[in-house]
């Protein structure tokens, strides 16, 4: 790998998180289903669901659940082609390659047998594959539907609904209000860096580059933090966290609530 | 390493959330004894700074790249406590806002990478540092070795996940229902990448970083630009060491429940078990009706008399009752440990004495 297309794939992970968290931000306002219920609802919801198809043995199952998300998809106005390109290719491509001796190694009833290649691929592992592959793309795809379709302000709040300590919540809103901060600063070393660079670096010098900048990286977090602690004190923090919720639950809500748990535990049940 | 959704059943996953909630009450605790209120905004800047280096391309020998995870890193900066909880909420963030490992599955993650990751890491760098100076070079590999050791037992405890899955759970015709490997198949399949490419990632990165560090930050190697970290590497031994003299004690109290326990444990027998016809059967029983063999084998009969434990099977000959057996053998047991232990720390103490003098 040259030195330039590494410094290149690296800005390439930083955009590609931006461009995530924008696209997340986007759907989050849409008008469709799920961003009318209350987020807790969403949380606790999707939560079941995925909760539900993990305990689902039966492929039909499975199945359904993942006809559901779709459905679910569809009504909140998610983009197919997006959640495709985000998560059905990545898992198959991932998930799929992981599953696929499966089909071969595990014993069982021959189902057919491999043209040329003559290997046989056997009842159990046709089964086996199928749920993993299906179960992990129910699974992600629930989970995508769900930070599509929430801001992540209201899901660090909805944590609080499932008693997540204030401490916890805090620290994850931080982290990914500095996250993008700190992706932002390193974006900028690599971009710096690139601009400057004029032939070819060695292996070791790239190896270095990347080090040098993640310390850097890691000096500044720490000043950042020392910074940011100051900046609470002199806001009148004392240590202890306290986080406003304006979420107010209707009937909808309740309907929502109702509806999911009821299916996801149908669903657990059928596929048990 | 991220496991994603549906790879490991509930009840695994419902026990490693425990694992993880366990590692997590003692950091917070930990943490929050040394640093206060500065706990939040410290670990949230750390864990933002992990998740960014998690997206960092590693050049590696060999023309390939790999991804880091930063855990070595920051169990040296920040100790193990403050890196597991760092490292936990980076996996919140990747796992609620990317949908890099799952939901069910983040108990298991944060376990394997945050808990056994950081500890391990912290575990082998402070040995291989030793007493060593802050600028030195063997700083440098010893966060090479710890960097490359924790993400290798991190991978391991992951494949180990994996490869129980088919033999706990399946059908009744015997298919696997999660991840589908057994053990032999997990744990190299696990490992190769992690031996040759994550594991070299994250020896490249860390020893890259300690390096940069010795150069340009001194101080975060002391710890001594997060004052209050100090606090961390320096425990209040004396009331740890009492609360654990409590627990000994008590487990010392309950070792007599030891001979409530009936039968031979799986694996434990002894030549002339194997030769008693009541005993041949509660083996068989529990070894799903295999077949044992007709007679003592023959290296079992000749090694079980090379030593004679001087109480054997937790009963001194001298004592008559079976729950004052297991309290005195339990007693002698932990006394030799204390002694052992008192003589190792008397030996390690003179020779730092003899080092300081030089």
């Amino acid at each position: 790998m040259s030195s330039r297309s590494f410094l290149e794939s690296t800005l390439q992970s930083f955009a590609k998180a931006l461009s995530r968290a924008l696209l997340a931000e986007r759907a989050a306002h849409e008008r469709g289903l799920l961003q009318q219920l209350d987020p807790r609802v969403r949380l606790v919801g999707i939560l079941g669901l995925v909760v539900a198809v993990t305990l689902c043995r039966r492929l039909e199952a499975v199945v359904a659940l993942f006809a559901a998300a779709i459905g679910l998809a569809l009504l909140s106005k998610i983009n197919l082609w997006s959640l495709c390109k985000r998560v059905w290719i990545v898992v198959l491509g991932f998930t799929g390659l992981i599953a696929l001796p499966a089909l071969f190694l595990t014993p069982g009833e021959e189902w057919k047998t491999l043209p040329w290649l003559h290997w046989t691929v056997t009842n159990p592992g046709l089964h086996t594959a199928l749920l993993l592959v299906l179960r992990v793309e129910t699974a992600a795809t629930l989970t995508t539907i769900l930070v599509l379709c929430t801001p992540w302000t209201h899901i660090l709040k909805a944590l609080r609904a499932l008693r997540v300590s204030p401490e916890i919540v805090a620290m994850l809103a931080m982290t990914h209000r500095y996250a993008f901060l700190l992706i932002e600063t390193a974006n900028q070393m690599f971009e710096s860096r690139q601009s400057r660079m004029v032939g070819i670096l060695s292996p070791k010098d790239r190896r270095r580059v990347a080090a040098r900048t993640a310390g850097v990286l890691l000096s500044k977090s720490v000043e950042l933090s020392q910074e940011v602690y100051l900046a609470m004190i002199s806001r009148g923090f004392q240590g202890e966290i306290r986080l406003l919720s304006e979420f107010r639950m209707t009937a909808r809500d309740y309907a929502g609530l109702v509806v999911f748990l009821a299916s996801g535990a149908a669903v657990a049940w059928w596929g048990r | 390493m991220h496991i994603p959704d549906g790879y490991l059943s509930p009840s695994t996953c419902a026990v490693l959330y425990a694992c993880a909630a366990s590692g997590w009450y003692a950091a917070l605790r930990r943490v929050k004894r040394s640093l206060g209120s500065r706990t939040i905004p410290l670990i949230s800047v750390f864990a933002a700074f992990s998740f960014v280096v998690m997206l960092f391309n590693v050049p590696l020998p060999g023309g390939t790249t790999g991804h880091a995870v930063g855990v070595a890193v920051a169990a040296i900066v920040l100790g193990p406590s403050a890196a597991i909880l760092a490292i936990s909420i980076a996996l919140a963030i990747q796992a609620l806002f990317f949908g890099d490992g799952g939901i069910t599955t983040f108990g298991a993650n944060c376990f394997n990478m945050a808990v056994i990751g950081s500890l391990v890491a912290y575990g082998v760098y402070r040995p291989c540092a030793a007493n060593s100076d802050v600028r030195s070079r063997r700083r440098v590999w010893s966060a090479a070795i710890a960097g490359y050791v924790a993400i290798n037992a991190a991978a391991l405890a992951t494949a180990v996940e994996f490869g129980i899955q088919p033999a706990l759970f399946h059908d009744a015709a015997g298919t696997p229902l999660y991840a589908p490997y057994p053990l032999r198949i997990a744990i190299p399949a696990m490992m190769v990448g992690h031996l040759t490419v994550a594991g070299l990632a994250e020896a490249v990165i860390t020893a890259g970083m300690v390096s940069y560090l010795q150069h340009a930050d001194l101080g975060l190697l002391r710890a001594e630009s997060v004052p209050l970290l100090q606090a961390e590497f320096a425990t209040n031994a004396v009331r740890e060491s009492r609360r654990i003299w409590w627990v000994v004690a008590l487990l010392l109290l309950a070792t007599p429940l030891g001979v409530l326990a009936t039968g031979t444990a799986w694996g434990e027998w002894s030549a002339s078990d194997l030769s008693d016809p009541r005993v041949r059967a509660e083996i068989a029983t529990a070894s799903r009706s295999q077949e044992l063999p007709s007679a003592t084998p023959r290296g079992l009969e000749r090694m079980s008399t090379v030593w004679t434990a001087p109480f054997p099977g937790y009963a001194p000959k001298f004592v008559k009752s079976p729950a004052f057996g297991y309290l005195l053998s339990a007693l002698f047991g932990v006394g030799l440990l204390i002694a052992g232990s008192l003589a190792i720390a008397a030996i390690a103490k003179r020779r730092d004495r003899a080092e300081t003098q030089t």
